[in-house]
């Protein structure tokens, strides 16, 4: 489940519950929707209120990513917890990414 | 190693049941009283085996994963994920970081995860009678004296 808020251009998107193969392709559906109903200069993906987390989360990261330059737009991930933030250093996403 | 306990879960492989196996797997494991990071090592090392049993063993194909999670000796455990499914061709490859058959759902970390969050993992795999993967891990725990 997401729940988002817009201000100016910028777009922060709050996702709760479980990141998995499972729940990845509904959460990417309704993210993807927000981006494309917005197309903010910069989207905040909110893990705050995440509470797991396997290789689907850095699939949906890596997929904004991808949707987010293409509009223009930078990706930044906050409310990491360890696990979660041990499990995107593996995919080295601060590379592309700005990590809070 | 002696076998302290174990349990065994065969299911469906559907994605729904992704989270019933990291949690049963997990809470099969609480008498160890693992930290918070051990268990969320745990339940993501499952879900990425059984994710790719469903996934790439399967595809669309009905079938089971059986999940079998062991206690020994020295608070060491082993989880091993079967399936029946269409087996791994080249598993150098499959273990490869960022390599993946699936789509863009799919990251290609499963097994650089489960790699990760293991000390250590074996896979063996058969095409088209299956892949078994089996990792073992030492559990601390909260209370470190239980490990003497």
């Amino acid at each position: 489940m997401i729940t988002y808020e817009t201000k100016e251009r910028l777009l922060t998107v709050e996702i709760a519950g479980e990141i998995d193969h499972h729940t990845a392709a509904g959460l990417r559906a309704e993210i993807d929707e927000v981006i494309k109903k917005y197309s903010p200069l910069c989207l905040t993906l909110d893990f705050s209120q995440v509470n797991f987390c396997d290789s689907s989360g850095i699939a949906l990261v890596l997929g904004r990513y991808r949707l987010m330059k293409s509009l223009g737009g930078d990706v930044e991930l906050t409310g990491l917890a360890e696990n979660v933030s041990h499990i995107f250093e593996m995919a080295d996403l601060k590379k592309i990414v700005t990590i809070r | 190693m002696k076998e302290l306990n174990q349990m065994t879960l065969v299911f469906d492989a559907r994605s729904v049941n992704e989270g019933f196996a990291r949690v049963t797997a997990a809470a099969f494991l609480s008498q160890l009283d693992p930290t918070l990071q051990e268990i969320a090592e745990i339940k993501t090392i499952v879900s990425e085996a059984v994710t790719n049993c469903i996934v790439h063993g399967y595809g669309d194909k009905p079938g089971t994963v059986r999940l079998k999670v062991q206690i020994f000796e020295g608070r060491r455990i082993r989880i091993t994920v079967r399936d029946r499914g269409k087996g791994i061709a080249d598993i150098p490859q499959a273990m490869t970081p960022c390599f993946t058959t699936g789509n863009e759902d799919r990251a290609g970390m499963g097994f650089s995860i489960m790699q990760g969050f293991s000390d250590r993992i074996r896979v063996r795999s058969c095409p088209e009678r299956g892949t078994t993967v089996v990792m073992d891990k030492y559990i601390g725990g909260r209370d470190e004296r239980k490990v003497h």
